[in-house]
């Protein structure tokens, strides 16, 4: 199937944020926000912003928007799931036991074995693109951020994990919990199985509880470090012991004669407790809430929450009962949100920059294995956060390594000149046809041999494209840009004024192309 | 300063009983009965132990004495994941902690650093994690046309105000950083002599090899240069890979050794190989290994002092069925920031034991 360019707009039954965009220009607030805010709301809530859909936003009352774009969030993926999601482990295990006896089968060429395509990695492949996809087309852009948000505060990575199925059902779990309860998704991902996995729960028992869970738990999901001692740590974990998943259905289950029901004394309480206790006094603790409101401040408002206003955040984010909506809505209207000082005052993430840079560019991109190379290029691959920590983000998203590939990346994206045409493909006005993704060749790309060491290969070809340097026309430009000046594209593109100059007197493509490669672009 | 280390990442965990075999250990013959190297593919080092055949092309430098090779190197609590155990071994953690800062980069905290390159440490493939901390100026490079090139494209104009944004104040940096790097390296790189003896083109260690060699011919004032060789993780029908694996590992090492000797800085280097873990003793059902802990490391370098150093982990008690380490890589760790650097640092240890293979 191939994405149709601003497929957004075009989603059926597009929800309320899509409804909010799509507004007539006759029905402009009384109070409009202007292009500016509105740019800064969607770079901070979407997957980067067209001029159409930033014009849509800026008549509209500011705090009205905000309330439009945390309405019916919608709780399943628009893209289909991949058709393995129900395998149990021990089905996965044999099959990739089949697949690795194929392998071994078959004799290698100058001692190079042959690469079969293995279920597990095959599942993780799909897996990735289909969040990827599910990010291009989504109409609630926020919504998957927050997917995002939590798999990086719940880290569980396929590399450890191995079992495709259950990092689809806790990536689910996200959806479902996105913009709802907190409470309810830390009890929830307790017994989330890709958790039980990876930090080792079902290994713990009453005989040898391990204390990977626990550990993590106080220090990186509620209080953080130096709020407890060791002793609450293996008190947590004696809590936790007998909370496993079934061999045969991958589904979670408590095995009462696991537990250890003694009395535990944990964080100054004593009692014979269980997991769900333990949980219940961490979210009795204000730290918890304070954790999340730092880390969410991060993520929409600046590099640098300040103390105070997290405090009286977390205060109500607790005394909500952890509902995350108000959270999120407070903190879009905060004046340390809205102050214009603080326009690219972020950066963004590899994940931002390249699923954005395809929307605004409105590009076809069939298959997505191109863009989860380059995701991994620039150190973020989704399903694989480096270690239980998460991705840093902020500062650390940009290295002399990573910042130099992201110009590479940008530039080949936009000076892919001929790719489509050389590839069979019909340039129509800018859109691409292609009869399908390509799923065989695509495999053929793949990096050969043990994938768990991540080597990175360079991207052949990134993505279809056109070269915007070289476009002359905007005929080429594609209709997610098409139509716009030159100030509107810079200020589209750009949170703030281009750090380089840029020649607003050149063609539009060229505009658009100078203009992705300026440092300001990789700000939001 | 001191001497340059060149690392050598072998990335997959590292087969080390079939690459310093215990030879003479009938317990190896019962663990490996498929996979184990014959009598007479082993170059003995001693009555005890020996290279596999494929390694012949260093058997030059331990015969000049320059080759030490360090047994049964590991830590304790191993971890038998690729990507958590090479996190362990880049920051120099215990196993149950994470730190995200590179032991390189831990070790020059409030260091000095030799003036003039405006880098630091290159790393060649692409795994800098060992370089990566605040206190070094590391770029990350496969190619250095390409990344000369790269730098051009993103060329400086000018210093430009943050207007106190920190996100930007920080880009603004890095790219001054590169733009520096490039400017250090551009002229030097480019009058760099080639090197005496090629490189084999086709594998990725040549061409990494290639780059350092001409980094060091070039004098580039740097403290560290990173390398690495994937592949090592051979779970299946493991023999025919691992020996072609050492066959290039240990032909590009020669050929780095005659390089750097015929431009006479083999004395003002010490390169050092690692891997997240070896593999387990017994063979698996698949003529392959699985995950394991200790294995050696190859130390060499114009100032090293040859031999064998630490203790062989013994076949006989293995513990779930894997190799007890001798030596902490930390300890290594430490020698390596003494004799290279002249660092004191301990990573952690409460009293690492110092290794002799470099004069004091």
């Amino acid at each position: 199937m191939t994405v149709r360019l601003h497929r957004r707009g075009f989603v059926a039954g597009a929800a309320a944020l899509s409804a909010a965009l799509w507004l007539r220009h006759d029905a402009r607030a009384a109070s409009a926000m202007g292009f500016d805010e509105a740019r800064l709301l969607l770079s901070r809530t979407a997957f980067g912003a067209t001029p159409a859909e930033i014009r849509a936003l800026e008549i509209q009352d500011y705090a009205s928007a905000v309330d439009r774009l945390l309405a019916n969030a919608r709780p399943q993926a628009a893209t289909p799931a991949p058709a393995w999601i129900d395998l149990g482990p021990a089905e996965v295990r044999r099959q990739q036991q089949a697949a690795e006896s194929e392998a071994r089968a078959k004799p290698g060429v100058d001692g190079k074995p042959l690469q079969i395509a293995r279920p597990v990695q095959e599942q993780g492949r799909e897996l990735r693109n289909w969040w990827v996809e599910e990010m291009l087309v989504t109409d609630q852009p926020l919504v998957e951020r927050m997917v995002l948000f939590w798999h990086n505060h719940f880290t569980s990575s396929m590399l450890k994990v191995r079992y495709a199925p259950a990092l689809f059902r806790q990536n689910a779990l996200f959806r479902q919990e996105a913009l709802g309860n907190f409470a309810t998704l830390l009890k929830e991902v307790a017994r989330d199985p890709a958790m039980l996995i990876y930090l080792d729960g079902m290994r713990s028992v009453a005989r040898q509880p391990n204390e990977n869970f626990a550990r993590e738990l106080l220090e990186l999901f509620t209080l953080g470090e130096g709020r407890y001692g060791e002793a609450d740590i293996k008190a947590a974990a004696r809590a936790f012991t007998g909370w496993s998943i079934d061999r045969e259905t991958g589904r979670f289950i408590a095995r009462a004669g696991q537990h250890d029901d003694g009395e535990k004394t944990f964080l100054g309480q004593t009692g014979r407790f269980g997991g769900e206790e333990v949980i219940a006094i961490l979210l009795k603790h204000p730290r918890t809430a304070e954790t999340i409101v730092e880390k969410m401040w991060r993520e929409f408002v600046s590099l640098t929450p300040d103390p105070a206003a997290v405090k009286r955040l977390a205060a109500s984010f607790r005394d909500g009962g952890y509902e995350i909506k108000p959270l999120v809505r407070a903190l879009l209207l905060s004046p340390a949100f809205r102050d214009p000082a603080n326009r690219g005052g972020l950066i963004k993430s590899p994940v931002e920059l390249i699923v954005g840079t395809v929307h605004v560019l409105g590009l076809p991109v069939p298959e997505k294995t191109q863009l989860v190379r380059m995701m991994q290029g620039l150190g973020q691959v989704p399903f694989d956060p480096p270690n239980v920590k998460g991705w840093p983000g902020g500062e650390s998203w940009i290295t002399t390594y990573t910042l130099l590939l992201r110009q590479q990346y940008l530039r080949r994206i936009v000076e892919a000149t001929t790719v489509a045409s050389m590839e069979g493909a019909t340039m129509d006005g800018g859109m691409a046809m292609r009869p399908g993704p390509n799923r065989r060749a695509d495999r053929r790309q793949q990096v050969p041999g043990d994938d768990s060491t991540m080597q990175m290969r360079e991207p052949a070809r990134p993505v279809e494209g056109r070269s915007l340097r070289n476009a002359g026309g905007e005929a080429r430009l594609g209709a997610s840009l098409g139509g716009a000046d030159s100030a509107t594209l810079i200020r589209t593109l750009l949170p703030r004024r281009p750090i380089d100059p840029v020649d607003t007197s050149g063609a539009p493509g060229a505009v658009v192309a100078a203009a992705m490669l300026d440092p300001a672009y990789q700000l939001k | 300063m001191g001497r340059i280390l060149l690392l050598v990442e072998l990335k997959g965990g590292n087969d080390g009983l079939n690459t310093l075999v215990p030879y003479a250990d009938a317990r190896y013959r019962e663990l490996r009965p498929v996979l184990g190297v014959a009598r007479e593919h082993v170059l003995p080092l001693d009555e005890k132990v020996g290279l596999h055949d494929k390694l012949e092309p260093l058997m030059e430098s331990w015969k000049a004495g320059d080759c030490a090779i360090l047994q049964g190197v590991g830590y304790p609590y191993p971890n038998r994941s690729h990507f958590r155990s090479i996190e362990i071994w880049d920051t120099a953690s215990t196993a149950n902690q994470t730190l995200s800062e590179g032991w390189i980069a831990q070790a020059f905290q409030g260091a000095s650093l030799p003036k003039g390159a405006a880098v630091d440490c290159i790393v060649a493939d692409t795994n800098a994690l060992p370089a990566t901390g605040p206190s070094l100026r590391t770029i990350v490079m496969q190619d250095a046309e390409n990344f000369l090139r790269q730098a051009e494209a993103m060329k400086e104009t000018g210093a430009k105000p943050d207007g106190g944004n920190p996100a930007l104040r920080h880009l603004l940096a890095v790219r001054q950083e590169i733009n520096a790097a490039s400017a250090g390296l551009r002229d030097r790189l480019r009058a760099a002599p080639i090197p005496a003896h090629a490189y084999s083109q086709d594998t990725g260690l040549g061409r990494q090899l290639d780059l350092a060699t001409r980094l060091l011919a070039a004098k580039v004032p740097v403290i560290a240069i990173k390398v690495a060789m994937g592949g090592f993780d051979t779970h299946a029908n493991q023999a025919q890979t691992h020996e072609r694996l050492l066959g290039v590992l240990a032909g590009g090492l020669a050929t780095l050794r005659k390089n750097l000797i015929a431009a006479d800085r083999w004395n003002d280097v010490l390169v050092m190989t690692y891997s997240e873990f070896g593999r387990r003793a017994r063979q698996n059902a698949s003529a392959g290994t699985d995950h394991g802990t200790a294995a050696p490391q190859f130390i060499f370098g114009g100032g090293v002092k040859g031999g064998l150093y630490g203790a062989y982990p013994s076949l006989a008690d293995l513990q779930d069925g894997d190799l007890k380490y001798a030596v902490d890589f930390r300890c290594v760790f430490a020698s390596v920031a003494q004799g290279c650097w002249g660092l004191q640092r301990d990573f952690g240890l409460r009293q690492p034991q110092r290794l002799s293979f470099l004069a004091a």
